[in-house]
């Protein structure tokens, strides 16, 4: 399993130093504008985590993912729920989530610019909206998921409609949660660059849009790094938290 | 003379058919009593209401007409009387697959609010007497189809109900392994003085376990009915047998015997 393991890892540095490798001798052959050299940019990458002043734009921004991933999250929860306990309800709301569905992030920026004056408001309504539908789908798809044997032996017992939830409800639907959370934190990263470069005046997206105006490509890829690494940090650990939540599952289940 | 602790009154349930034509009828103005510590086989072909007449018992769904009534209440409008006195050890295990052996058993036990140390202390004393000491702490997955079924059986016994329900428990199990767990299964009612609905498809199972055996019809409805005793002849037996045998070869007209 070690073995397996660093074999696995092994295989993903080599593709990350091939990428590097093949970046670095386009910078030089061709002007440093265009492709920087590997180093400089690691180094502009390094200086951001390091100096407080580049860091609090990245942590604004892994704040705005946070708090809209968490709103849309909770207002999913709520929609999917309703929608799983009434089908008029479900045939009534699931055309209005499939438009929003099919509304782009950029048209939503633009929505949000034009109906409200906050920064933090206006990002926070775009994050939401954009990943609101994929939110409540994959919770509804979670609880629909249910077994109905499990359900039948749970309330064979004659439990409250709390206990019901805490003791089957929640189970259930905690990995289609996880994975809507991986799903949406990728999405919720792109969306919020593109809201932060038009409406913003701090963040990621805000230091891309100041560096393309600089002409700064090692700089643009800095910053473009700093919420790669963030997704991944928060991918990882939701990898860590999904292995012990389902830690119940067959290893061969596991490795399906 | 004691009320039975069972009784269906002339109970039927109609269902709309999945495709909007028409209805079925599942269970025919079924009739019958059940008394304390009976443990009664319920054998049928596929289809003969037999799942629908345990789920009316179970209180998991209401008749259409007719009257059932559980230790003299009604099991589906009277939700909350019936917690901790109905145990159902269902065909598959139906075992939550996040919850170890243990947590499985606790399961009854934790939707009834006990209290948590006795509740360990009774799941555990189920396991073990169920042989499953040592694997408190496996998941389903890492358990043998019996063990597993002897885990929802334990679930079962462990919030001591009044009424067992049995939903072909062991039919998806190896021979031996059903044989010994109906063995098991039978003893431990016995011992507990409990009433029990064992439902099969298999004669020598029914014939094993019931003191009486119910056949039923299709809708169902009781065709045959007949007691066996520790006192029942071989002779007797075999003729109840063929009795069956035949009802449930050519479904005649409803007959009784008694062994």
């Amino acid at each position: 399993m070690t073995n397996l393991r660093s074999v696995r890892v092994l295989q993903a540095t080599a593709g990350m130093l091939v990428l590097a490798a093949f970046w670095q001798v386009l910078s030089m052959t061709l002007p440093p504008f265009l492709f920087p050299p590997v180093p400089e940019i690691i180094s502009r990458t390094v200086e951001i985590l390091i100096t407080g002043s580049l860091l609090i734009d990245v942590l604004l921004t892994a704040a705005r993912i946070f708090a809209g991933l968490l709103g849309a999250f909770i207002l999913g929860a709520i929609v999917a729920l309703l929608i799983a306990r009434s089908r008029n309800l479900e045939n009534f709301i699931t055309p209005v989530l499939n438009f929003f569905q099919g509304i782009p992030a950029l048209s939503w920026v633009v929505f949000a610019i034009i109906w409200f004056h906050g920064t933090e408001f206006r990002v926070l309504f775009i994050m939401v909206m954009t990943t609101l539908p994929a939110f409540t789908f994959q919770i509804l798809d979670a609880f629909r998921s249910m077994s109905k044997d499990l359900f039948e032996m749970t309330m064979s017992f004659r439990p409250s409609r709390w206990t019901l939830f805490k003791f089957l409800i929640v189970p259930t639907i905690v990995p289609g949660i996880l994975t809507a959370w991986k799903v949406n934190l990728g999405n919720a990263a792109r969306v919020v660059v593109v809201a932060e470069l038009v409406g913003a005046t701090g963040g990621v997206g805000y230091q891309l849009l100041r560096q393309q105006q600089l002409f700064d490509m090692a700089g643009a890829m800095a910053w473009t790094l700093q919420l790669v690494l963030f997704v991944l940090v928060v991918q990882q650990t939701i990898n860590v938290i999904e292995n012990w939540a389902l830690r119940y599952r067959a290893v061969s289940e596991r490795a399906m | 003379m004691a009320e039975p602790v069972i009784r269906f009154e002339n109970v039927s349930k109609v269902f709309r058919r999945p495709d909007g034509r028409g209805d079925f009828t599942a269970v025919d103005k079924l009739s019958f009593d059940i008394d304390k510590g009976e443990i009664v086989a319920v054998l049928g072909k596929t289809g003969c209401g037999k799942s629908t007449m345990f789920n009316i018992v179970a209180g998991l769904i209401e008749p259409s007409a007719g009257q059932a009534r559980v230790i003299g209440h009604d099991p589906f409008k009277e939700f909350d009387f019936f917690r901790g006195k109905i145990g159902i050890v269902f065909q598959g295990d139906r075992l939550m697959p996040w919850r170890t052996a243990l947590d499985n058993v606790l399961l009854g036990l934790q939707i009834l609010n006990a209290d948590p140390k006795t509740s360990e202390e009774t799941a555990r004393a189920w396991l073990k007497r169920l042989g499953l000491s040592g694997h408190e702490n496996d998941y389903p997955h890492a358990l043998s189809g019996g063990m597993r079924q002897r885990v929802s059986i334990a679930r079962a016994f462990a919030v001591n109900p009044d009424i067992l329900l049995c939903d072909e428990p062991f039919s998806a199990l190896d021979e031996m392994t059903a044989r010994d767990l109906r063995a098991e299964f039978v003893r431990l009612v016995r011992q507990n003085n409990k009433t029990a609905i064992f439902i099969t498809h298999q004669l020598n199972e029914a014939m094993d376990i019931g003191d009486r055996v119910m056949v039923f019809h299709r809708p169902a409805r009781i065709a045959f009915e007949g007691r066996l005793t520790a006192e029942t002849s071989a002779d007797a037996r075999q003729t109840m047998r063929d009795d069956i045998m035949r009802i449930l070869a050519i479904d005649p007209t409803p007959i009784s015997a008694t062994g």
